[in-house]
């Protein structure tokens, strides 16, 4: 069961509230108190890209009210306030989230809501709440970099729930509602400034990624200046802002192929169609280029729609490698089309000179 | 007919295309039509697995055992007898 895998970042700490995130029982009293500092830890997780959300056994309205006394309501994300099962409450969270259970932080004082939460989910990491000043230090909570994209993580979860909402609230067909939110799928080359985003890109994505390879940022950069090699990034922008570098494939030049070694989408962007667009590009650039087209797939127990998406982009298994990778030809006879709700630009660029030089 | 009727209305519902003068015959290729992303690959396959309580393993997982609502259920038919 991979008892020897490394353990994950912390994506989302989830806080429970009395006598974790404050001192006092909110039910029977109203003068509860903020743990010392809790405030600044959690403001200094949130720049770090990394979510808090709230599971508590409380009246919810109460509760936010309180929450909202402290300025701190804009900082959860889904919160959970209510009388079932902690375990049931972390589910919706991670669900809503659409983050993995092992990268989610329970903290609670009580033993039994950390065992209850722990016996549903073998994945989850719990603490008790009397650790709390240890997050800011835990090395699963110091990413190795801090990219544009994490620190304005929040916010793009935010504008995400205003989608949602009105999504929902949208009467005509799901094709016109994607035509309304103006979408715009940007490929490029990589640039310097790419590469720490890349490289998190690499660590964070676990669902729509074809070989879960990660790479240095040294690696990467190597990649980036080589005529051997294309690392393309992709980014999604729609009328309510965007939704960052959301997309890295690599692939390797030959003379006559070229080998796809890493494709992956951030889970984030999944409900909004565009999984398969960077296929589409790749596809038609290869078969411009009249060359045969090859890809790695490593599969494991998170991938399997990014099985599916190759195998319904008409990949077919040439051969399964004695590590398990197998590898994949596209005839490119049948290419799926761009969707058409989703404008597709590609920027080219000529790799930069000048370091080549140095 | 009634394996045909389910599979039809997943597709509907469940397609990002949608136009109301956009009907399909049993036999087009809905991925050339662009009915098809990540999502709605994913979610055909499990919709088939749980409401037929098949199993489609990797080998099955080729295009044209999916691309028409005529080769699904064929596909359905041949997993099932």
């Amino acid at each position: 069961m991979g008892g020897n895998k490394k353990l994950k970042e912390i994506k989302c700490v989830v806080w429970d509230l009395d006598n974790t995130l404050w001192d006092g029982v909110l039910l029977e009293s109203e003068k509860v108190t903020l743990k010392p500092a809790v405030i600044e830890i959690i403001k200094t997780l949130d720049s770090r890209g990394i979510l808090h959300s709230i599971a508590s056994k409380n009246n919810h309205e109460d509760a936010m009210r309180k929450i909202e006394e402290y300025g701190l309501a804009e900082y959860f994300l889904y919160p959970e306030i209510n009388w079932n099962a902690k375990s049931s409450s972390l589910a919706n969270i991670k669900e809503n989230l659409n983050i993995g259970m092992d990268t989610i932080l329970f903290i609670d004082d009580q033993a039994f809501e950390r065992e209850e939460v722990s016996s549903v989910h073998e994945d989850i990491t719990v603490w008790d709440a009397v650790n709390y000043q240890e997050l800011l230090t835990h090395s699963r909570l110091n990413p190795k970099y801090i990219t544009q994209d994490s620190q304005r993580r929040r916010s793009m979860y935010l504008e995400d729930l205003q989608r949602k909402v009105e999504e929902k609230s949208y009467e005509g067909p799901k094709e016109e509602f994607l035509a309304t939110l103006e979408m715009k799928f940007i490929i490029s080359e990589a640039q310097e400034e790419d590469l720490q985003r890349a490289e998190e890109l690499t660590v964070r994505t676990n669902q729509l990624n074809a070989t879960g390879r990660t790479f240095s940022y040294d690696e990467l950069n190597t990649f980036r200046q080589s005529d051997r090699y294309k690392l393309l990034v992709c980014e999604l922008t729609d009328k309510y802002g965007s939704y960052g570098k959301i997309g890295l494939a690599l692939y390797e030049i030959f003379d006559d192929h070229w080998h796809l070694h890493l494709l992956l989408m951030s889970c984030r962007v999944m409900s909004r169609g565009v999984g398969t667009v960077v296929m589409t590009h790749l596809l038609q650039e290869a078969k411009t280029a009249n060359v045969r087209f090859f890809a790695d797939f490593v599969p494991t127990d998170r991938n399997r729609m990014m099985y599916i998406t190759y195998k319904f982009a008409n990949f077919k298994e040439v051969d399964t490698r004695e590590d398990g990778s197998i590898l994949m030809e596209n005839d490119l006879s049948v290419i799926q089309p761009f969707p058409k709700y989703i404008d597709i630009k590609i920027i080219s660029a000529e790799k930069d000179e000048r370091i080549k030089v140095s | 007919m009634e394996l045909k009727g389910k599979i039809r209305n997943f597709i509907e519902e469940n397609m990002t295309i949608y136009d109301d003068e956009a009907v399909f015959a049993d036999d087009d290729n809905i991925f050339e039509l662009g009915f098809v992303d990540s999502m709605f690959a994913l979610k055909l396959v499990t919709f088939i697995e749980r409401e037929f309580a098949i199993q489609v393993a990797n080998d099955d997982l080729v295009l044209d055992n999916f691309s028409t609502v005529d080769n699904i259920t064929n596909f359905i038919n041949s997993k099932v007898a």
